[in-house]
């Protein structure tokens, strides 16, 4: 493996004929339409190009023709798997524009939904992994069964499951009432029961742990080079928390750790998320004790919530980014002072914790080449944004 | 560390490289420099810029630019934001690639979307669109073109694939390339009351 | 323990489940968790938005919809179409004429109930709406959207109310300033003539108001 410094003609050095096959578009475990284009020596990997593009939107484009507040809907439509990280990353990089405070309560309920977020990112995530794997489903619905539950919640939150639209500039859109915080907090008291019995189920499974470890393994200054971010960087070992470098939000307020992996194989990359779990439900217990009654928006900005279209932005730039359940989710506004802006760009973290698919997957089999595509946790809707 | 205090270790430490600074960010007059202002970020021990978080093409009417943001893993520190600038009719900058290995994907989104062509990059070709498309989709004066209307081209093709056009179709696709012009789409409008 | 150990154990928690699910209630651990579609339904909630639709007071004529074209304006996906009504002597009259909604356009953001100033279109709870026809049949005019306010109470009882009590507010302050202004102007008639202006230097300076004690 290459330590850092770039050979994009790697080749494994083969002697025979070689087969050229393309992953995908339509496959059940690329997670989308996503294309790699492989050449394999019997089943070994000898090259490997990721195609992409089969669902770009033009997202950007699409921005720059709407005001502000209306690009909201669009950015749950990014990683659609996590509307309220991406709802945050946009908010943020809109207030750092303006210069617009939050209220405090808002700001709690900002962090709860982020780390729900999180929590049903990285049980679903693990669940894929599995299927990847060949354990047909039983693991994905048992996350599924929890990940229910707290689409309700922000059914009943926001009004919608999944394209949420629930954050505005200066605050978020309804307040909740206590009874949804009782339910979070029976949520959060539930979950690591059932986060035990799905690690009895997975950790110390033999046929994960011959499949999973020493497969695909990154080594820390390739990923620091790359722009590597998320549970990936970390498994490898490399501590980069945004939550804990930038302190955006609220985050200082709490206390949790950043677990960090030791070989930066495709096992230490699921039990770093496992982990996360853990830490997201420390933070959402915390938060759960210090949230107070108080206001939910910015009084300046009310008025806007009504007309989108008259809020201008002072002319200037920004880049917000959070993290994201996937990495780090950076939003880079250029304003001209008309409510549309000038240029809108999405830093998508799939998009670039691909660069080094190549790199991970030579001199493996292909089913290994599946299953460490599985571990770079990629959803298209960002990818191809 | 501020802005104006990395430009003046810059300065210093590279003799001959201008840097004009715009709105908290560095912009690296002479673009051939950008290389060696991004090694310098990335190498100088007081400020170990090892990570390269995005790096964004825009269009200025008058120019392209293209924006990079830089920060620190081993300091945990701030970012920095190196601007570089390069004409319409022949768009071409130096690649990082080179020196930050996460700039591959993302100056290919570049150059799919805005025509900026980056010298020295490994694989420079289109990454979103398919490989024959033509145009920058985003660019300011990008005019999309009409998927119903047929033109004299896709008669063409049609017509030798055994495919049957419409004398209709083929009367407006004879009118448009007796213009010269290309079918454009309109632009969603609304409604007629203002 | 022996190789195979970490197997064992998670069919173990797979046996636990298979026989929790015929025996546990809904709702506990373990417990089946399907529910059966159509003929059970999971109650609704009140904040669930789907489609849009305008909202009439009594009759479906006194819609509260004024066509002021804010709502198309701020749609993200521009799928709003309306066209004022004029009336024979072609003087504009505050009402929609025609009033369309693409559904096959339209992606639930609820935008619309936003900005609306009117509180005339909000977001309804239909989802089953499925159509056979491609283009034609998800095309809603006015009269597909138009429901009773007595409907709107049913389908979200918290915010109607809200709604209704603002209404009320604002057309009590109406008619408060109608009615302060119409004493005014009879007090006004029944006054006499005001007194001719006094000479200059015999008028004694405005008095600064008291403060309040």
């Amino acid at each position: 493996m290459n330590k850092g410094e770039i050979s994009p003609k790697n080749e494994v050095q083969h002697d025979g004929q070689t087969l050229e096959i393309n992953v995908g578009p339509q496959h059940p475990s690329t997670h989308g339409v996503f294309r790699m284009n492989m050449v394999l020596d019997g089943e070994t990997v000898v090259s490997l190009k990721p195609v992409m593009g089969y669902l770009h939107r033009n997202h950007e484009q699409i921005a720059e023709n709407m005001s502000y507040a209306a690009s909201m809907p669009y950015t749950d439509r990014l990683d659609y798997f996590n509307s309220m990280s991406n709802n945050f990353g946009w908010s943020l990089a809109v207030e750092k524009l303006a210069a617009i405070e939050v209220p405090e309560r808002a700001q709690y309920i900002r962090v709860i939904m982020a780390e729900l977020t999180r929590i049903v990112n990285h049980v679903s995530v693990i669940g894929f992994l599995l299927n990847d794997l060949g354990a047909f489903f039983t693991p994905v619905l048992y996350a599924f069964r929890e990940r229910e539950k707290i689409l309700d919640l922000f059914e009943e939150v926001s009004g919608a499951r999944m394209m949420c639209n629930y954050f505005r500039f200066g605050g978020i859109k309804y307040d909740v009432p206590q009874s949804v915080l009782e339910r979070i907090r029976e949520i959060v008291d539930k979950f690591p029961k059932f986060l035990d019995e799905f690690e009895t189920l997975l950790t110390k499974n033999e046929i994960l742990c011959m499949r999973c470890q020493n497969v695909g393994v990154l080594p820390a200054e390739l990923a620091v080079n790359a722009s590597i971010t998320g549970p990936m960087l970390r498994a490898s070992g490399v501590n980069y928390d945004i939550r804990k470098v930038d302190k955006y939000s609220i985050y200082d307020r709490f206390n949790f750790k950043v677990p960090l992996g030791k070989k930066g194989d495709v096992y230490d990359r699921y039990y770093v998320r496992v982990l996360e779990i853990r830490e997201s439900l420390k933070i959402l217990d915390q938060a759960l004790k210090e949230i107070k009654p108080g206001e939910i928006m910015n009084k300046k900005m009310v008025p806007f919530l009504k007309s989108p279209r008259n809020f201008k932005p002072p002319v200037g730039e920004a880049y917000g980014r959070v993290e994201a359940p996937k990495g780090e989710l950076g939003f880079y506004v250029v304003s001209d002072g008309t409510p549309q802006p000038w240029r809108y760009h999405v830093r998508a973290p799939s998009f670039i914790n691909l660069t080094i698919l190549e790199d991970l997957c030579l001199g493996h089999k292909l089913a290994d080449a599946i299953v460490i595509l599985g571990s770079v946790d990629i959803v298209l809707g960002e990818v191809d944004h | 560390m501020k802005t104006e205090e990395i430009k003046a270790l810059i300065e210093k430490a590279l003799p001959g490289v201008k840097l004009k600074l715009v709105r908290e960010s560095l912009l690296v007059e002479n673009a051939a420099d950008l290389p060696r202002v991004a090694k310098c970020l990335k190498e100088d021990p007081a400020l170990k810029f090892d990570y390269l978080s995005s790096v964004t093409g825009a269009d200025y009417l008058t120019y392209l630019e293209s924006v990079y943001h830089l920060y620190s893993m081993e300091k945990k520190a701030g970012s920095i934001v190196l601007r570089a600038r390069t004409d319409r009719a022949n768009p071409r900058l130096p690649s990082l690639v080179p020196i930050y290995r996460g700039a591959e994907y993302q100056e290919r989104e570049a150059y799919d979307l805005y025509g900026i062509v980056y010298e020295n990059h490994p694989d420079m070709r289109r990454i979103f669109m398919w490989d024959s498309f033509e145009g920058w989709p985003m660019r300011k004066d990008y005019e999309q073109e009409d998927s119903e209307t047929l033109e004299a081209a896709d008669v063409e093709w049609l017509e030798k694939r055994g495919v049957k056009v419409s004398d209709a179709d083929r009367a407006k696709a004879e009118e448009l390339r007796k213009t010269g012009k290309r079918a454009v789409a309109q632009k969603p409008t609304g409604s007629p009351e203002a | 323990m022996f190789y195979g150990y970490g197997i064992l154990q998670g069919m173990w928690v797979t046996l636990k489940q298979f026989f929790a699910s015929y025996f546990k209630k809904r709702g506990q651990d373990g417990a089946l968790f399907t529910v059966e579609y159509p003929e059970q339904r999971l109650p609704e909630k009140e904040r669930f938005r789907n489609f849009p639709f305008l909202i009439y007071d009594k009759e479906p004529e006194n819609l509260r919809c004024v066509a002021c074209d804010i709502c198309a304006k701020e749609c993200p996906p521009k799928c709003i179409y309306i066209v004022r009504e004029f009336d024979k002597d072609g003087k504009p009259l505050k009402r929609p004429a025609i009033f369309d909604i693409d559904f096959t356009v339209c992606m639930n953001c609820g935008i619309c109930e936003e900005a609306c100033p009117f509180e005339a279109i909000y977001m309804d709870h239909e989802f089953e709406i499925a159509s056979a026809e491609r283009n034609d049949d998800l095309l809603y005019h006015k009269d597909d959207l138009l429901k009773s306010n007595a409907y709107f109470h049913k389908i979200r009882p918290n915010d109607a109310t809200a709604v209704d009590a603002k209404l009320k507010e604002a057309e009590d302050k109406k008619k408060a300033a109608e009615a302060a202004a119409k004493a005014k102007a009879e007090a006004a008639a029944k006054a006499p003539p005001p007194p001719p202006p006094a000479a200059p230097g015999t008028t004694p300076p405005p008095q600064p108001p008291k403060p309040a004690v």
